[in-house]
């Protein structure tokens, strides 16, 4: 964390101006930095020509999701998406960027780890919310792709059917959560790492299976902006329309492959020479 | 005994009648709730919330809650007769959020009133002056409350109450659907704002400040007065 000891001799308004990911030659120095030392940009910090000293400053910023706003038609709306991402995360990220403003401490951290640092073992830092629920959304626009739904293949498949029985089984038990989830909140499916097997959580508020050292395979948004200008009070369509038509099997294909370096699941396949 | 039993129901009816207003029906012995009428039809309140809103709010999400309160209630019934008491503990959570939503929206629909009936005219007499005592002014109390609102993460209701015992007047926040006696029993409501995103989304989108700027322009003070003076009667 040392090594990025900044220079920021910019001025406070153009330094919000440099956080909008614009392709300046020194954002891209930035990230080849960053890059070179193992660390993935998601953090963007300003290196600038001129040798004055200046504090650290972090900003994280707003990632877009990896497909066009109206890509999830007819099942989630483009007026959705505009909301729940331009305003919703927007401003998520950009009150976790005042907060952290004010706070030297948590400077330097990844998302991941600034949130289980943040939740602090059960007692939230103000921070907490800001982070948590930014890093959540990142992952729902991640978890979904246009032309999704359908069944999941291969691993995952194999997986699900290992630890719930069957995929119909399995659709069930995450929709019935899915209903039961009182107020805001979230439902995952997630990778425990003790009991090494898959199972449905239910999260209020902001909170993320991250801070228990699970590994989230899959999530869903419950809150109410996620769905209200599309189902208005309907959410068994919009859960029922998740899981049929925008749930990314691949996504959570590529996110056991991970899990399965940190989670031991069963015995290697060990190729006889 | 079955003679003790149905006057100490008949006296929890009539209390939760004179209390709430709940309408109850008997059904099988069984007390089910049903969704109260709006006092003013769902256009009226229209600049500061709009008739879709309201229809959807009373017509789909109160009207879930009153039925499934109701089965929840149902439930509990059968477990008590079976003595199952894991039943009857599971059952405590689904109670607490779908009764408390059928108590706290019957309340919200009394304290809001179209203008022409008097909604948004400041409280006078017991209760105005007790604000001023409490807070200072209304417009404090006014600017406490929407704070609150506005910081109140996910979903919740923002109350004035009275505090019986401290016979004072306090700002307080519940989540989800506790009801306001689950921060103190001795808390009386005279005010509550919903602010779940379902009670403002449509109209506002994500600008919950907004909505609870505009809510006090068609605010019940004479209820929230006649609920004080009632419990306040020395004032």
């Amino acid at each position: 964390m040392s090594w990025c000891c900044t220079y920021n001799p910019l001025p406070l308004y153009s330094r919000l101006q440099v956080t909008d990911f614009s392709c300046s030659w020194q954002l891209k120095n930035a990230q080849k930095m960053l890059l070179s030392l193992g660390k993935k940009p998601e953090k963007k910090k300003q290196f600038y020509r001129f040798q004055t000293p200046s504090k650290v400053v972090a900003y994280y910023r707003l990632k877009t999701p990896p497909y066009k706003l109206d890509a999830l038609e007819p099942y989630m709306s483009k007026r959705t998406l505009e909301m729940h991402w331009e305003e919703h995360h927007r401003a998520y990220v950009e009150g976790l960027n005042k907060q952290l403003a004010n706070d030297d401490i948590l400077y330097g951290y990844t998302m991941d780890e600034l949130v289980k640092v943040t939740y602090n073992n059960g007692n939230p830092l103000p921070e907490f919310n800001n982070a948590a629920q930014v890093w959540n959304h990142d992952f729902f626009w991640e978890s979904m792709q246009p032309g999704g739904g359908e069944m999941p293949e291969l691993g995952v498949l194999q997986q699900i059917e290992k630890d719930f029985g069957s995929y119909t089984n399995f659709k069930e038990k995450f929709t019935e959560s899915a209903f039961t989830v009182f107020g805001s909140g979230w439902i995952w499916l997630v990778l425990k790492r003790e009991e090494r097997q898959l199972a449905i959580i239910k999260t209020s508020n902001a909170i993320t299976p991250l801070v228990w050292d699970d590994i989230p395979i899959i999530c869903l948004d419950m809150w109410e902006h996620a769905y209200y200008l599309d189902y208005k009070n309907d959410r068994e369509k919009y859960v029922n329309t998740f899981m049929n038509h925008l749930i990314s099997w691949n996504v959570a294909m590529e996110r056991m492959a991970r899990a399965e370096a940190f989670v031991n699941l069963g015995e290697p396949k060990i190729p006889i020479a | 005994m079955a003679l003790r039993s149905l006057v100490a129901r008949k006296t929890i009816s009539s209390a939760f009648k004179a209390s709430t207003g709940l309408r109850l029906g008997q059904l099988r012995g069984l007390q089910t709730f049903s969704l109260p009428d709006l006092p003013y039809d769902y256009g009226a309140l229209e600049p500061v919330i709009s008739g879709e809103i309201m229809q959807l709010h009373h017509q789909k999400h109160h009207q879930s809650y009153v039925t499934n309160f109701n089965a929840a209630l149902e439930q509990l019934n059968d477990a008590m007769e079976k003595g199952d008491p894991v039943a009857v503990v599971k059952l405590q959570s689904a109670i607490k959020f779908n009764g408390g939503g059928h108590v706290n929206h019957s309340i919200f629909w009394k304290n809001l009133a179209p203008v022409r009936e008097g909604g948004g005219e400041p409280p006078h007499s017991s209760l105005g002056w007790a604000i001023d005592t409490d807070f200072g002014s209304l417009e404090k109390l006014i600017q406490k409350i929407n704070a609150e609102g506005a910081a109140l993460q996910g979903s919740g209701w923002v109350w004035l109450a009275l505090d019986k015992e401290l016979k004072k007047l306090v700002v307080e926040t519940t989540a989800n659907q506790d009801p306001l006696v689950t921060k103190g029993p001795s808390l009386i409501p005279l005010l509550g704002i919903d602010v779940w995103e379902h009670a403002y989304y449509l109209q506002y989108k994500n600008v919950r400040p907004d909505y609870l700027k505009n809510i006090w322009k068609v605010m019940n003070w004479k209820y929230a007065s006649e609920v004080y003076a009632k419990e306040c009667p020395s004032s």
